[in-house]
């Protein structure tokens, strides 16, 4: 038998599809601009103008959507509070955080069987918001070279100065490499722990619930 | 209605122009340049009259120092051709010291700049070109037995203003690119706080040198500047923003390498290192060599000059980003990238596989389940 719980609420689901989407998009277009792979065959085109108004447009799309999780962190229930990606706080979240990481590295047999993020998920997660922060003011910054003394180059030209405008756009460039490294992973232990622990860890990113076995004892 | 043809720039007196051609400069060939200076500082027309006032009544004494330079701005400078650099130099300013220039040499030469050191205290303008090594204190360059540092310091510290002409005496430059064995620095990093202008470039635009002296002797102060010391007149565009190829850019049309049928026809220079759209400088609008070009225009593209530590971060100059640190030359950020998302790949497919076989990890229920 399980217990249903409803897990992930509604912004939750809302903002983690918008960012799906948008890295998607981001990461197409970004790599077109950095690399252009088509080339057009007359001037009447405008392939590198759209790859670059579709980046600008998905890039606030996504900034509105992380700034909005990040906000729904002190709202939301405990599964989206921003205390669920620090397991390591509590004696709880270390034990099972040791508990999972073994699951994964085959030396222990199971998982932390929490219906909220997984622990060691937690603290990755915690690392990709660094990362979407990042690409976020870096790429603002680096957009903003387009109109000195607008408001981009107003809130984050300085970083060009600071850090230097090409540092940056490597810096944004290697990111994407890392997003896409934990796409990879990310989809890879949705579909493990989907298979393994049975709790809909993937049709919960859907629909909002997961299942737990009821504890009998 | 009145439209912007109607507006008329109000006439240079008379009196200056008398003045001006008694002196032996050519009448038009003044209001020419009165009138390109003030476009080039971005005034409007009504202002040449007052361009033409300072230029003609103050003649300041500029100082003209090298350090760890090419000469190339002093060059870049004598190839200036509004006005004739002779016409310059003798008439509107008074040079009283330019290595490059000056027919003294020795302890002669260096007694001329002390002397209008002295003479000109807080009044003259220094013109700074190349860096100045502090290594070796201050050893690695050494003027009439002084080192640099002190020089530097000494002649900035007594000027009226100083202009850093190149992007050595600006950011450091070429010396101080890595490993800067002479710990080379920018004249600003030597002296902070002193009244400060940076025209980089790699030479310096001799136009752009003239309207800042121009725009110092018409308003007695330095232009408005970025925060990177330039002023906004020259440098406050990027090169990408203003560049005749941009619409190949935004079409899509770019040269994959040099002399190949699209680099023939025009077409953008971004696929080959092009860095103009990391560049802040007025290259596509005042040119080179009395206009007639500039790099990309002659069909290279721009390698950022004009930026800070350009020969660490433009370069390689012919691949958009630069070296990822740590890694080989070429090795791109992309292949990089792919070999990680690809060795990611691999490693979770593995884990996956051998996940798939492992035993003993059943949930709970399910041995229950058989059980029941």
């Amino acid at each position: 038998m399980h217990e249903i719980h409803y897990v992930w609420q509604w912004p939750v689901r809302i903002c983690h599809w918008i960012n799906v989407i948008s890295i998607v998009m981001l990461s197409i277009t970004g790599f077109f601009i950095g690399r252009p792979f088509m080339t057009a065959p007359d001037t009447s085109l405008y392939i590198m103008g759209w790859a670059r108004m579709l980046h600008f447009s998905f890039a606030y799309l996504f900034t509105v959507s992380v700034a909005a999780r990040i906000i729904w962190m002190f709202i939301g229930n405990e599964h989206a509070s921003w205390r669920s990606f620090f397991p390591w706080l509590t004696r709880k979240g270390r034990a099972e955080f040791v508990e999972m990481l073994r699951y994964y590295t085959f030396t222990g047999k199971h998982t932390s069987r929490g219906i909220g993020h997984n622990p060691v998920a937690a603290t990755a997660y915690f690392g990709i918001f660094i990362l979407f922060i990042f690409q976020i003011v870096s790429g603002f910054a680096i957009y903003g070279q387009f109109a000195p003394g607008g408001l981009w180059d107003g809130i984050l030209g300085g970083l060009n100065v600071l850090v230097g405008n090409q540092w940056l756009r490597l810096m944004h460039h290697g990111v994407m490499w890392l997003l896409v490294g934990f796409t990879i992973n990310h989809v890879y232990s949705g579909w493990l722990m989907d298979v393994k622990e049975r709790t809909g860890t993937m049709s919960g990113i859907f629909s909002g619930y997961r299942f737990s076995a009821r504890k009998d004892h | 209605m009145k439209t912007d043809l109607d507006i008329v720039s109000p006439p240079i007196p008379e009196e200056i122009l008398q003045r001006v051609e008694a002196k032996g400069i050519n009448r038009r060939d003044f209001i020419k340049f009165c009138t390109a200076t003030t476009a080039a500082l971005a005034l409007p027309v009504s202002f040449i009259p007052t361009v033409a006032q300072a230029v003609e009544d103050k003649r300041p004494p500029v100082i003209w120092v090298e350090y760890q330079s090419c000469s190339g701005d002093s060059e870049a400078f004598l190839r200036a051709n509004q006005p004739t650099a002779g016409e310059l130099i003798l008439d509107l300013l008074s040079i009283e010291y330019a290595e490059v220039l000056m027919a003294a040499a020795g302890h002669q030469a260096e007694e001329a700049k002390n002397q209008a050191m002295e003479k000109y205290k807080g009044q003259y303008i220094l013109i700074v070109e190349g860096s100045i090594p502090t290594g070796a204190g201050g050893g690695y360059c050494t003027i009439g037995g002084q080192s640099a540092v002190d020089d530097c310091k000494k002649l900035v510290q007594n000027a009226a203003a100083t202009i850093c002409v190149g992007s050595c005496s600006s950011f450091g430059g070429i010396p101080a690119a890595a490993p800067n064995p002479t710990s080379a620095v920018s004249v600003g990093s030597l002296v902070p706080g002193a009244a400060i202008v940076n025209l980089p470039g790699c030479p310096v635009n001799a136009d752009n040198l003239t309207a800042t002296i121009v725009h110092f002797l018409t308003f007695g102060k330095l232009p408005a500047v970025d925060r990177l010391g330039r002023p906004k007149f020259a440098y406050g565009k990027r090169i990408h923003d203003n560049c005749e190829r941009r619409g190949h850019f935004d079409a899509g049309q770019y040269a994959e390498s040099f002399g190949d049928d699209a680099h023939r026809q025009g077409h953008c220079l971004y696929k080959v290192g092009c860095k103009g759209p990391e560049t802040f400088h007025n290259c596509p609008t005042i040119r080179y060599n009395e206009g007639t070009s500039w790099p990309i225009m002659a069909g290279h593209g721009c390698i950022g000059c004009s930026e800070p530590e350009f020969w660490d971060t433009m370069s390689p100059f012919y691949r958009r980003l630069p070296k990822v640190p740590g890694f080989g030359i070429e090795d791109t950020a992309d292949k990089i990238g792919i070999g990680l998302a690809a060795a990611t790949a691999v490693a979770f497919g593995i884990h996956g596989v051998a996940s798939c076989f492992r035993k003993g990890d059943s949930m709970e229920e399910d041995k229950t389940g058989k059980e029941g």
